[in-house]
This record gives structure tokens, C-alpha cells and sequence, in this order.
């Protein structure tokens, strides 16, 4: 099983757990599993239409999924997804 | 029975023993003979044989131009000397010079003040190491600096700078030309909040010679914190201000450039141009978008960096070398995604842990050594006390950095989808 880590911001929806054990073979399996496990994330990970939110970025283990496959990005079980939010406290 | 060494000593000084003494030349007798042993050349000729008359546009020392050696003390040489001119002093003639000429074939031309010295070292290189082709200028720089011809004055630190900045000095890595660039520099802080306290007081200490601050906020209770610039007794001054009376105790001699005001569209053009460098420490979306276009226009680099609760992120946005803002985060989340400091809290010390390395990656690039945080986005999370390191990429369809600078006009800088129903939401 793969992991997803969780910023703090997301943190209320998953009941405080920093990190997710999720399964799947590709990204966007794995970020549905950790939605279909906390429903919460569900509307701030993906659109109405399924996509990615624009303001959300994912990375498999260093790199941003967007260079890769996207959400058909594949996943093994050694791999981290992070999910990275944009902060803007100074 | 005196020591060997002690009866030398004690016979030099004996004032029977004055025969020795007098069978030596006088001083000027002395100089007048060395000079009849080495080849003097007038100031004329040796410009024209350093290719310094002109006719060349390579310096002194280069193709088959004589090489002029300053043979004078660091002192002398600091305050000026011959374009193009190595410098051996004459204590460390022997020692040294190998270093500035290593082919006993080429010509050289020695000077000092007035001609004695390079007389002297002249007869040295000729008589004792073996070069073949040596002069001593002739009145030495005094008399070049008569016939009118050019003289380099460097740069160079005061005694009390040399003291001052005397750890950096030390390093090869920074060393007294990145101190005199840092003296140089121009950084602009946005913020002399939790960021920009810890970073304006390290620049300052460092060197920077003009830091500019923008905040139009006054010193609160709640502030204090963090934001360790400022102090108990000035709540209720001007942040600006009050970052003022912290950076000139620690430096007096930066020169502190003061923004009351909110950076904003209106503003962000007339304040940022000119500076080097900008510090974002600021706490709102819509300012860092408009930060980056506007930075991305005048590719100016950006030292970015975020906090909230425990974690912190960084990164350098440099326009058109790596990523811009937008590339890394296309749109900003929605308010309830976005918390400020005010709302969500900060650990006190996250900002002095961030504000550092935003201060280091500053110093970094202004004096142009080790690998700048560009391209890349370090996340720190304090209770883990872990550190990530994400990349981040040029996106080739940006809004902003794909195009040229000139192009991205001031109507459409800050903006980004859904501008309108963010700052609606934001209140």
C-alpha cells in the first residue's frame, strides 16, 4: 500500500492523521481510495467533473505529478503521494 | 660568556668597532650602485611596452606586453595602483613571485613610490632567481601619476569594515569581493513581520548595504512572539519604523529604505523596481500573485517563503532561470483552505527558522556561491523536524513566465481565475 501524506490544512478531514495508507496502481486510484476512506477530502482534492482542483498539487515522491501521467501517473507501493497545499502566512 | 647569538648581537653594536661601518657605502651611495647593476625605464616607455598607451585593447601583462609588478606594501597598492599590475610586495619578493611571473624569460617592469624599491627588487629577481628581462620604472608611480597617466584606485573596506565583516573575510566563498557586493546590494523585505524580522536582522548584520522594508502595520503585543525585530516598548510604533531602530543597532551603516504602505497594484511597480532582490514574507494570496508578475516583469528574483502552524515552505522564484509563482501554484486554494497566522496560529520560532534560510538563500545569491533553492520547493515541518525537498518545473503554457516581460501588462498583474470570488470570500 502506498502513502499519502496530508497537509496540515487537510488534516481535519482525515481526523487528524498526517499520513494515509491508500491503495491503488496509478495516482488517481490512490487519491480516491483516500476519499472514499474520508469523504471529506473528496471536494478538496477533485472538481465536479473528476479533475484534480487547480489550487491542489500532488507529487509522487519528488515530483509533481503534472510533468508525469497526471492521475493515470502509476504507483507502486514503495512510493509517497504528497499532496501539497499553497500556503501564504508570513 | 655570552650565548654564540647574544655575542653577534653584542659585536654589531660595539661602538669600537667602526672600521667595519665605515668601509660601507652611505645609503644613497648604496642605491646609486644597485641602480648602475639594473635597467631603469622611463614611465613613457614602459606604458607603451604594457600596451597602457592605448594602442592595445588587452590590459598590461597579456600577448607580449612587458608585465608591471607593484613591488610597494598592501597599503600602497590598496590606494592605487598601474592598471593591470601584479602585486608582490617586496618582503615577500622571493617567495611570491613565481606566483605573479612564472617565466624567468618575460619582461617585467618593477615599480614602487619612486623608483628606490624596484631598483632594489630588480637586482634580486636578476641577480638571485635567474630572470632574464627585468626594469625598475623610473620615479615610480609617483612620476607616472605625474605625466598624467591612469591609475586604478580599488575598492576596499575600511578598518572598521575589515573587522566588522572579518568571518566572511575569512571565507573563500564570500571573501572581500561578496562582502563588497553584499555592501552593494539592494534587498527589498516585504513584511517586517514573522519572516522579515529574523531576515532583515541577519542582512543587515551581514552587510547588505540598502534593505528596504514595505509594511503599513504597527507593533502589537501579539506580535512580539515572533517577530523578534521588534520590542516591547515600541508597540504602537510603525513596523517600519521600529525594524529601522533594530537594523541600525546592529549596522548602522545599512541604509534603510521605509514603506508605510500595503503593497498593491497601485504601488508595487514604483517600490520594487530597482531592488536586487525581494523577500516575500507576505500573508495573502492576491499580494504574492501580484508579487510575481510584477517581479516576473522585471525579472527580478524572488526568495519566497510560507508558514503556517508547524510547516514552512521555501523556494526561490528567479524569472525566466527556473519557475515563476504561478508555475508552482497555478491558482490559489479557497479561503477556508487558505488560513492566515492570525487565524490558524504559528509556532513562535518556525518563522525565525524560515527567515534564515530565506536570509542565507538571499546572501547565497548576491554573492553568487552554492546552489541557489531554484527550481526546487523545501517544505519543513517542525514537528516532525523533517525537511522535504519537492520539484518544481517551468510550466511551458504559464500564464506569465512563458511570455515576454514586456508583454505582461499592469491591468492583468495580480489576477488569476476566480480573482474576484477569492477576495469576495477573503472579506
Amino acid at each position: 500500500m502506498s502513502v499519502v501524506k496530508i497537509p496540515p490544512v487537510l488534516r481535519s478531514y482525515t481526523g487528524g492523521e498526517k499520513e494515509v495508507p491508500a491503495e491503488g496502481s496509478s495516482v488517481g486510484q490512490v487519491l480516491t481510495a483516500l476519499a472514499e476512506r474520508h469523504p471529506d477530502t473528496r471536494g478538496q482534492l477533485f472538481g465536479e467533473d473528476g479533475a484534480l482542483n487547480r489550487f491542489v498539487n500532488v507529487y509522487l515522491n519528488d515530483e509533481d505529478v503534472r510533468v508525469l501521467d497526471g492521475l493515470d501517473t502509476p504507483v507502486t507501493e514503495r512510493d509517497t503521494v504528497v499532496i501539497l497545499p499553497a500556503m501564504a502566512g508570513g | 660568556m655570552p650565548s654564540p647569538a647574544l655575542y653577534f648581537l653584542k659585536r654589531k653594536v660595539d661602538p669600537n668597532s667602526r672600521s667595519y661601518a665605515a668601509d660601507m657605502p652611505s645609503a644613497a651611495e648604496y642605491m646609486r650602485r644597485v641602480k648602475e647593476k639594473v635597467r631603469e625605464v622611463d614611465p613613457k616607455d614602459a606604458r607603451d611596452a604594457t600596451g597602457l598607451n592605448g594602442a592595445s585593447a588587452n590590459g598590461a601583462g597579456s600577448g607580449d606586453h612587458a608585465r608591471l609588478i607593484d613591488v610597494r606594501e598592501q597599503q600602497e597598492f590598496e590606494e592605487s595602483h598601474i592598471p593591470g599590475a601584479a602585486h608582490v610586495p617586496r618582503g615577500y619578493l622571493e617567495s611570491r613571485i613565481e606566483g605573479a611571473a612564472p617565466d624567468r624569460s618575460e619582461h617585467l617592469i618593477l615599480y614602487c613610490a619612486s623608483g628606490n624599491r624596484s631598483a632594489l627588487a630588480a637586482r634580486t629577481l636578476q641577480e638571485e632567481l635567474g630572470y632574464e628581462n627585468v626594469e625598475s620604472l623610473t620615479g615610480g608611480i609617483t612620476l607616472w601619476k605625474d605625466r598624467g597617466y591612469d591609475v586604478e584606485v580599488p575598492r576596499a573596506l575600511t578598518a572598521e569594515q575589515r573587522s566588522r565583516y572579518s568571518r566572511h573575510l575569512l571565507l573563500p566563498e564570500v571573501g572581500i569581493e561578496g562582502q563588497l557586493k553584499l555592501l552593494d546590494a539592494k534587498v527589498l523585505l516585504l513584511g517586517a513581520g514573522g519572516l522579515g524580522s529574523p531576515t532583515a536582522l541577519y542582512l543587515a548584520a551581514a552587510g547588505v548595504g540598502t534593505l528596504g522594508i514595505v509594511d503599513d502595520d504597527e507593533v502589537d503585543v501579539s506580535n512580539l512572539q515572533r517577530q523578534v525585530i521588534h520590542t516591547t516598548d515600541r508597540v504602537g510604533e510603525p513596523k517600519v519604523d521600529s525594524a529601522e531602530t533594530s537594523i541600525h543597532a546592529i549596522n548602522p551603516e545599512v541604509e534603510v529604505v521605509k514603506y508605510n504602505a500595503r503593497l498593491d497594484a497601485s504601488n508595487i511597480m514604483e517600490i520594487i523596481e530597482g531592488y536586487d532582490i525581494i523577500v516575500d514574507g507576505v500573508d495573502n494570496f492576491p499580494t504574492r500573485y501580484l508579487l510575481n508578475d510584477a517581479t516576473v516583469r522585471l525579472q527580478i528574483p524572488v526568495v519566497s517563503a510560507s508558514i503556517l502552524g508547524f510547516d514552512g515552505q521555501l523556494a526561490i522564484f528567479k524569472p525566466y532561470d527556473g519557475p515563476c509563482y504561478r508555475c508552482l501554484y497555478p491558482s490559489p486554494p479557497p479561503a477556508e483552505l487558505a488560513p492566515s497566522c492570525g487565524a490558524n496560529g504559528v509556532l513562535g520560532v518556525l518563522p525565525g527558522t524560515m527567515g534564515l534560510l530565506q536570509a542565507t538563500e538571499v546572501i547565497k545569491l548576491i554573492v553568487g556561491s552554492g546552489d541557489p533553492l531554484v527550481g526546487r520547493l523545501l517544505l519543513y515541518d517542525a514537528l516532525a523536524a523533517s525537511f522535504t525537498e519537492l520539484k518544481v518545473r517551468r510550466d511551458p503554457e504559464c500564464p506569465i513566465c512563458s511570455r515576454d516581460p514586456e508583454s505582461i501588462s499592469e491591468e492583468e498583474m495580480g489576477v488569476f481565475p476566480d480573482y474576484e470570488a477569492f477576495c469576495a470570500a477573503a472579506g
